[in-house]
């Protein structure tokens, strides 16, 4: 289990993030609102993320298509005057779910380098049809309007929005440390650590490895759901082989293989940059050499730092 | 759509499978013999066009350009290798993957501060301007068959580099046992640093010969980094051969089907959903190819045998 450090680390750090509306409206910043949503629902899409590659060792480089097809769900129901969140929620979950499967079927067959391309070269042919989609905006995106959750959930409210994000955020912390520790997550993290003996005792380890990945990508199909909402403006670029690039690094930074450390990570990464950029234009000069100097001294993240046992042995 | 043009396509598919083979040579080495991947490959490539730019701009001559950017890229490359890349190769792929990917926002970066944001132009060098009649009836631009016959030589060059000189003996027993070739005395980190730097001259070269046709801007890597990808992996990662053949497929896919896709579905469906099927299928045609390929040989089509 968790040490009482990490605990109550973790209630903190809920606590403060429940405190983020209130006070960037008191000091009257609606721009760290914005920001603080955006952490929470890439938070999200490196807590799916982490899922397969912290524990399970599949390095998907490919997780920005599962944002783009949850956004995507959003705008073309909109599209077609279809607004209730519920249904557009569910197509987001079940449309991300069954490319999930498609791609794993696939990608899970192969390993090690061909596994990072194929996901990739997945998420290109999605970038690509994006691009294509002229009726939905093509490379130009398509506006959309936020999702309508009944009369008692106004998400046009910016901070109800956030609490709703807020909510996901919690619910998919719960689903993957839940997931992680159950029996199935043991046999994830068995196959991660020597997937021959997990085979000789009998494990199906590619249907465990598919069933992970689905869970994955329907959860990140969550954080594109989110994203819609928060942007009101869906584009290909949700899809684009950077934003993968990025919600990995966001993993690594908080700690691999640590359901927690993500969100860390989404905030530590968005924040850095925001941080930069407000420093000089050319923040990326910095930036990209810093996230050098991480990933060759820094691999424990975020987490790692918090006194306790850590990572995996956190069991 | 005519038979003569079907040739021109492919053609210029071929043309373009030879910037292909270009990058991605360097980087199937790369992954080949040090085991590592490396995205800031396609920053090389734009480090190449950049470079040469600069020269055409100082000498007026591409040829001295080209002749004068490939040791530029040679040390862009080994200085590269040595603050950087050096350290990554015991690493897993993610983190070859992340701190490479966290160089080409570097290597981005420092080419708009020094050369600007917007595309930089590059004539097209006199002597290879024009037609010419390849077959009666069909002129195509000398350039590009220029840089088909680049393309030729560097396979033949790197043919007899690897399969005939010393050093390409040590380069082909790294491949296949580098401890074994460290035992017995050979400077495993030299030869890993030349590997890197004769990569990184032919991106560059690549990156010359594309500056007249394609637009010289920040990110122009990236586009290529990922066909060179795709192109590894459906040859077999670290094999030359594979290169070779799937930078071929890879290129006359890509073009062939761009321009004959939305063609042959209008045969097929109501001109309107070909419109829109076209061209999305058209681009992603050469992905389509490589899970295809992946999913019946999940080694690539010439699996190299390295251990």
């Amino acid at each position: 289990m968790l040490s009482k450090t990490k605990i109550g680390i973790i209630l903190a750090m809920f606590l403060l993030l429940a405190a983020v509306p209130p006070l960037a409206d008191y000091f009257d910043q609606p721009f760290y609102l914005a920001l603080f949503s955006r952490i929470l629902i890439f938070a999200i899409a490196a807590i799916s993320l982490d899922l397969i590659l912290g524990y399970g060792g599949m390095v998907s480089f490919g997780h920005a298509a599962y944002i783009g097809l949850g956004a995507y769900a959003v705008a073309i129901l909109n599209y077609y005057d279809i607004d209730n969140g519920w249904l557009q929620l569910v197509v987001a979950i079940v449309g991300s779910g069954i490319v999930a499967a498609l791609i794993g079927a696939i990608s899970l067959r192969t390993g090690g380098l061909y596994f990072i391309m194929i996901t990739l070269a997945f998420t290109q042919m999605l970038f690509f049809l994006g691009i294509s989609l002229e009726e939905y905006g093509g490379d130009d995106g398509i506006n959309t309007s936020r999702s309508v959750f009944g009369d008692w959930i106004d998400m046009d409210d910016n901070s109800v929005l956030y609490y709703v994000i807020l909510f996901f955020v919690a619910v998919c912390t719960l689903i993957s440390w839940r997931l992680v520790n159950s029996r199935f997550g043991m046999v994830i993290r068995g196959s991660h650590s020597n997937e021959r003996r997990m085979l000789a005792i009998g494990f199906p380890v590619f249907r465990y490895r598919l069933a992970a990945f689905v869970v994955s990508g329907a959860m990140c199909g969550v954080a594109g759901f989110l994203m819609a909402n928060l942007t009101e403006f869906v584009t290909p670029s949700f899809m684009h082989w950077t934003r993968s690039g990025e919600i990995m690094i966001m993993v690594l930074m908080g700690g691999m293989g640590t359901v927690f450390g993500s969100i860390l990570g989404a905030a530590g990464f968005l924040l850095l940059e925001d941080i930069l950029a407000n420093l000089t234009l050319h923040w990326w000069i910095i930036f990209g050499p810093v996230l050098v100097l991480l990933i060759l001294f820094a691999k424990k993240g975020l987490w790692g730092l918090i006194p306790g046992r850590e990572g995996l042995s956190d069991d | 759509m005519s038979l003569l043009l079907l040739l021109e396509q492919t053609l210029n598919g071929i043309q373009f499978g030879v910037f292909l083979f270009l990058i991605s040579a360097g980087l199937t080495l790369v992954f080949g013999i040090m085991n590592m991947v490396n995205l800031a490959h396609g920053s090389l490539y734009m480090m190449g066009a950049y470079y040469a730019v600069t020269f055409v701009q100082l000498t007026g001559s591409f040829l001295l350009a080209l002749v004068l950017t490939i040791p530029c890229a040679l040390l862009t490359g080994i200085v590269l290798e040595v603050i950087a890349l050096r350290t990554l190769y015991q690493r897993d792929h993610m983190d070859q993957v992340l701190a490479t990917f966290g160089l080409i926002l570097f290597f981005n970066e420092l080419v708009r501060i020094l050369w600007g944001a917007e595309a930089q132009p590059m004539p097209l060098p006199p002597i290879f301007d024009g037609n010419v009649e390849i077959l009666p009836g069909v002129p195509y631009p000398v350039f590009r068959l220029v840089i088909i016959i680049v393309g030729i030589l560097v396979a033949i060059f790197l043919y007899f580099l690897i399969s005939k000189t010393r050093i390409g003996m040590l380069i082909r027993a790294g491949a296949s046992n580098r401890s074994m070739v460290g035992a017995l005395g050979v400077n495993i980190r030299l030869l890993y640093t030349l590997v890197f730097g004769l990569g990184a001259a032919l991106a560059a070269i690549a990156g010359v010969m594309a500056g007249p046709i394609l637009s010289v801007e920040p990110g122009m890597g990236e586009e290529m980094l990922i066909l060179a990808f795709v192109v590894i992996v459906v040859g077999g990662i670290g094999s030359i051969r594979g290169a070779v053949v799937a930078s071929v497929i890879v290129g006359v896919v890509e073009t062939v089907g761009r321009s004959t896709l939305p063609y042959l579905l209008s045969q097929v469906l109501p001109s309107d959903d070909a419109q829109t099927a076209g061209p999305a299928l058209a681009s992603m045609l050469i992905y389509i190819l490589m899970a295809g390929v992946l999913f019946f040989k999940p080694e690539g089509l010439f699996p190299a045998r390295t251990g």
